[in-house]
């Protein structure tokens, strides 16, 4: 099961990084969306998966599965949807500003 | 009474949060939030002074003792840094009030300087490695905010680049976090420290520690920072200056406290690496300190100098090297946001950025003229300002443990920081001046005074060194002695 949770994060990975790799912006914030599931994917694997009982003390039997992964990732879950919430709005108001969700137009320092 | 190390946490946070509320009450935001800053001020003083008196203090949330909860700690290291963005903050504060202008107050600007005071603080003083990661996202969303804010085209441009490189980092950070929980099974730092010490830092430890290496670095700027010239340059003075002044300074305190309690096995991989990256960092920011003729520019390199040169001392590892460190760091906080008011004050009054377009300023401004003088000194590190004593130490750590090459570019970058300060001093202070009396800009009371509060803050830090030295040198104890850390946070509960 491990293996094959590690090999779709792999998936996504390659998936994500090639969205970022792109000009365009909305697609660069697609990638970033991705890649974030794949590392609460990766979180989860790695704290072990379904290794034993629900962690509920006097509601089941020894050995429990490790509970923190999950209370790592819904953090991490709530942050990442927060900040690609303020990405989008970002964007649309940089193209209606700029005119361009191309990256190559968005170059440059000095120019006001 | 250990609940006080959460209050540079949570009273920016409640405050910002009030302000929310506050919208249309410009005078009273600014009364509010400049208060709340100095009151910071004042009780991070105490908590250092109470660590001194009664060593590391811990606070264990919901009373889980560690290695179970998340914790707080607050050793010397932190508060230093705790108390000297504090000033820094309120200092930026005063220069924000005449120059931010009354659309950014009302747009939130005080709520958001306070939730990124908040992160910056939770950063320093936080136990555990996931929390790190929480109080940088809250700092980071908080910075993204404040460096929109205006919505100028240059402003949107740069800002999607900064947002994207730091969404980027933060998942290598996860990632980081993903493969230490899943190697030693704990993320409190003390806990991890003391495992990775038991488990011997084999290869994989170490791949694991480059990753946070590349984490920091990114967040620090060492090596990592083409993001940071571009995205320091547009946003407001008041705001470059709290990011040139706080921000890199939390990457770079995450390296130390990475690189001196949990990854110290194997200095001869990832303290190279990082002697490496401040080296590089140290050659490719003075090529950009000269290169450019953009006023704010040569601000941005002049920060990427001064990251390569304090992580030098964490790259040599000494603890004469660390103590001057730390001495630079808090040296550089306060220096740092006095280049970056003036350079904005600079654009205020003659309208231009390039070097060569203005001139003569120090006939209209004497006072102002002399201030870019105290601070071309002092990031000189000129005795008797504060520059010059951890210039010193971090020369001693190097010649102790005969790294010399690294001794030679953190000296011959000192000297490029001068030429590159000269200049502008020479350009644009000197010389024959383009404002005639008519038409001069009155400089106004509000943005000189912060300026000189962080001359004179400059100055006395260099010739009062004697009276923080002891919570220097005990700061950089903790960093070289990793046992004390671990005893603090694990052995024993209070």
């Amino acid at each position: 099961m491990e293996t094959l949770i590690v090999l779709l994060i792999g998936i996504l990975v390659a998936v994500a990084t090639y969205l970022i790799l792109s000009r365009n912006i909305i697609r660069v914030i697609l990638g970033t969306a991705v890649l974030s599931h794949a590392v609460h994917l990766l979180i989860l694997t790695m704290g072990g998966l379904k290794t034993g009982n629900v962690p509920l003390l006097k509601e089941a039997d020894a050995p429990y599965t490790d509970a923190l992964p999950q209370a790592l990732i819904l953090t991490a879950i709530v942050i990442s949807f927060a900040v690609t919430a303020f990405i989008l709005v970002l964007a649309y108001r940089a193209y209606q500003d700029i005119g361009a969700d191309d990256l190559d137009a968005l170059r440059g320092t000095s120019d006001e | 009474m250990n609940n006080i190390i959460v209050l540079p946490l949570i009273i920016p946070i409640i405050v910002g949060v009030i302000l929310v509320f506050l919208r249309p009450y410009v005078k009273t935001q600014r009364v509010i939030s400049l208060v709340t800053m100095i009151s910071l001020a004042g009780i991070s003083l105490y908590i250092l002074n109470k660590v001194q008196a009664e060593g590391i203090i811990r606070l264990d949330f919901g009373g889980w003792v560690p290695p179970f909860g998340i914790l707080f700690v607050a050793d010397s290291f932190a508060m230093l840094f705790v108390l000297t963005a504090s000033i820094v903050t309120a200092i930026c504060l005063i220069y924000a009030f005449s120059s931010i202008g009354e659309s950014h107050e009302k747009m939130f600007f005080y709520p958001f300087v306070l939730f990124l005071v908040a992160g910056v603080n939770g950063s320093f003083l936080t136990g555990d490695l996931f929390n790190l990661f929480v109080c940088f996202e809250v700092m980071l969303l908080a910075s993204y905010v404040l460096i929109t804010l205006g919505g100028k085209k240059a402003q949107l441009r740069e800002s999607i680049k900064y947002v994207i490189i730091n969404v980027l980092s933060s998942w290598f950070f996860l990632v980081a976090l993903a493969y230490l929980y899943g190697t030693i099974g704990t993320l409190n730092m003390a806990h991890v420290s003391e495992r990775v010490a038991e488990a011997g830092q084999g290869p994989l430890l170490t791949t694991i520690s480059i990753l946070f290496l590349i984490v920091f670095s990114l967040k620090a700027g060492l090596l990592l920072f083409f993001w940071l010239p571009g995205s320091y340059s547009v946003p407001p003075t008041a705001v470059a200056a709290l990011f040139g002044a706080l921000l890199t300074k939390v990457g770079i305190y995450a390296l130390f406290r990475t690189f001196t309690l949990i990854f110290y096995h194997e200095p001869s991989i990832t303290h190279t690496l990082i002697g490496i990256m401040a080296g590089v960092t140290l050659v490719v920011g003075c090529i950009g300190a000269i290169a450019y003729k953009d006023v704010r520019l040569i601000a941005s390199y002049n920060v990427v100098i001064a990251v390569g040169f304090i992580l030098v001392g964490l790259a040599v590892a000494t603890q004469t090297s660390l103590e001057g460190s730390i001495y630079y760091v808090i040296h550089d906080m306060i220096a740092k946001a006095m280049l970056f008011l003036i350079v904005g004050t600079m654009i205020v009054l003659t309208g231009k950025t390039k070097i060569d377009e203005i001139s003569g300023l120090i006939r209209n401004y004497p006072l102002f003229g002399w201030m870019v003088f105290v601070v071309t000194c002092s990031l000189a590190g000129i005795p008797p300002l504060s520059g010059f004593v951890g210039k010193v130490l971090v020369g001693q750590g190097a010649i102790e443990s005969g790294s010399y090459v690294l001794l030679a570019l953190a000296f011959l970058s000192s000297i490029v920081v001068l030429y590159s300060l000269l200049r502008i001093f020479l350009n644009s202070i000197f010389g024959e001046t383009i404002i005639s009396t008519e038409d001069e800009v009155p400089l106004k009371k509000g943005m000189i005074i912060p300026i000189v509060l962080l001359g004179v803050g400059t100055a006395s830090l260099g010739l009062g060194a004697e009276f923080i030295s002891e919570y220097v040198s005990d700061a950089a104890y903790v960093l070289s002695k990793p046992s004390v850390y671990i005893e603090a946070v694990l052995g024993g509960n209070k």
